[in-house]
């Protein structure tokens, strides 16, 4: 285990989602859950990242933005899915503006299901992504 | 001397923001001459799924326009429905309605108020904010089931009921959460750092508020008296209501509103705990809408509008909400121009934007 699958930093991006997960999110850093305790950090910075958290359906004008911040993102890295919207589009699917997940867009190895998300959820989520991105670091090893 | 005029962007993805919306910020050296926003990054076109969600389900799709205000969402629309229907509401679920929207005004501020702390860097105090909200969480999860997202409402009623034992226990419990408020209140309106970034800036004058048409916190900053509650809709005609005003429109001001307001949500929680009436929570609904209505509430950051629109079938033919933060916007473009760059995104978190809300 390296530092940064014990204590990761994760960058959070609303694509399209109605709040109800971004602030379960924040919810989960604060005291009654307080991940942060772990070291785990909200950062703003891209290039900061090991965990990539996306909220919401992803519509027209986020796509640009979300491909963005996932090319900014150094490797090893883990984009964890938040929420059924996330998922698979959720209640919004048929909306004429989602593009129906996450997953449409850039590739996600962490799916939290809810609507919305319970802080308990999104954790058990983010220490699964731990375990991808200690799995990715080994292969970026074995690769040098 | 001054520099030529530089565009500083300004989101989608930044750290005071926890969604997204563009700003295009001209600056000529420190100082921002005009801001240009862009919207659009979190629209979803959810008005447009009316046609196709049976009018009793949508309710949860009122829901989701916003995480934050999601009670007031559905209560709005369900208010929409039953006045276009005629149907009479009992009176324990009007009540009811009042508290779990007074419970979620606080959660809402509480959520302001760590969020603005944490713009600044004064983590400690946004965290502490925070916690006093899982207190208010906690309870709206006792009584509905959800802690954000409660799907609680239904037209003609609410699902849950409360017991009276529950009723009185949460008395002492709301005793202890606004103990802690105070304390957390004092900080926001006495502390010198908050002070140097709040009072004077994004001074938002009463004339370009009315003008404007600011809603909510941001014009009652501003000295405007507008507030939807004072219109007696659900049980605030019963408990009384007056609203908070504050004079000087500056972000001092709308910090104050919202810090008064907590305490002014406590206390119609009480009343209403005190006038709880008895009986059904819910009546059987037959029929479908027809005819439109205008729904309005006051939601944690001003007045929603929900326009309905029904033929006679199940299905709803138009649906359009007005959100407070749409008409804050215009508000917010005119108090930037002239600020310091620093204090940007400090004045933008002020009128407390819900992207969410403002384009569905």
């Amino acid at each position: 285990m390296t530092s940064a699958s014990k204590s990761p930093w994760i960058l959070h991006y609303n694509a399209s989602s109605c709040n109800g997960c971004d602030i379960e999110i924040l919810a989960a850093l604060t005291p009654v859950y307080d991940v942060e305790r772990f070291g785990i950090i909200n950062t703003g910075n891209p290039a900061h990242t090991d965990i990539f958290l996306v909220t919401g359906g992803v519509n027209e004008q986020n796509k640009v933005v979300l491909k963005n911040l996932y090319d900014q993102i150094p490797e090893p890295k883990v984009v964890v899915a938040v929420g059924i919207c996330a998922s698979s589009g959720g209640v919004f699917r048929d909306c004429y503006n989602i593009s129906g997940g996450v997953d449409t867009i850039i590739p996600v190895d962490v799916y939290v299901p809810g609507c919305s998300v319970r802080p308990e959820a999104l954790i058990e989520g983010i220490v699964k992504a731990l375990g991808i991105l200690e799995q990715k670091r080994a292969a970026m090893e074995e690769r040098k | 001397m001054t520099g030529k005029q530089t565009i500083i962007p300004f989101g989608p993805q930044h750290p005071v923001l926890p969604e997204p919306i563009h700003l295009d910020l001209v600056v000529e050296d420190e100082r921002v001459i005009s801001a240009i926003p862009s919207i659009g990054y979190v629209h979803r076109g959810l008005e447009s799924l009316v046609d196709r969600r049976e009018y009793q389900d949508f309710v949860y799709l009122a829901e989701r326009i916003c995480g934050i205000c999601s009670f007031t969402h559905s209560s709005t629309f369900c208010q929409g429905i039953e006045g276009m229907m005629g149907i009479e509401v009992p009176p324990r679920a009007t009540y009811l309605r009042t508290m779990w929207g007074e419970y979620s005004r606080i959660h809402s501020h509480l959520l302001w108020l760590g969020l603005f702390a944490d713009s600044l860097g004064f983590e400690s105090l946004f965290y502490n904010a925070w916690k006093i909200r899982e207190s208010i969480l906690n309870e709206l999860e006792a009584t509905t089931g959800g802690r954000v997202i409660q799907g609680v409402c239904k037209v003609g009623g609410v699902r849950r009921d409360v017991t009276p034992q529950f009723l009185s226990e949460m008395d002492d419990r709301l005793d202890g959460i606004e103990d802690e408020m105070k304390e957390l209140t004092n900080v926001f309106l006495n502390d010198y750092t908050l002070k140097k970034r709040l009072v004077g800036k994004g001074v938002l004058s009463k004339e370009d508020a009315y003008i404007l048409g600011a809603a909510g916190p941001t014009a009652r900053g501003s000295g405007l008296d507008i507030d939807i509650r004072s219109t007696g809709y659900l049980a605030y005609g019963d408990v009384g209501f007056k609203p908070v005003v504050e004079k000087d429109g500056d972000g001092y001001a709308r910090c104050a509103v919202r810090c008064k307001e907590l305490f002014q949500s406590v206390e119609i929680i009480r009343r209403v705990m005190t006038d709880m009436p008895s009986g059904d929570v819910s009546v059987p609904v037959k029929g479908n809408p027809d005819g439109e209505y205008f729904s309005r509430s006051e939601q944690p950051r001003g007045e929603v509008v929900h326009y309905l629109k029904g033929n006679g079938t199940k299905y709803l033919t138009q649906f359009r909400v007005r959100t407070p933060t749409l008409t804050n916007v215009p508000a917010l473009v005119s108090i930037i121009g002239g600020c310091e760059l620093a204090d940007v995104p400090q004045i933008v978190l002020t009128i407390d934007p819900c992207i969410g809300c403002m384009e569905r």
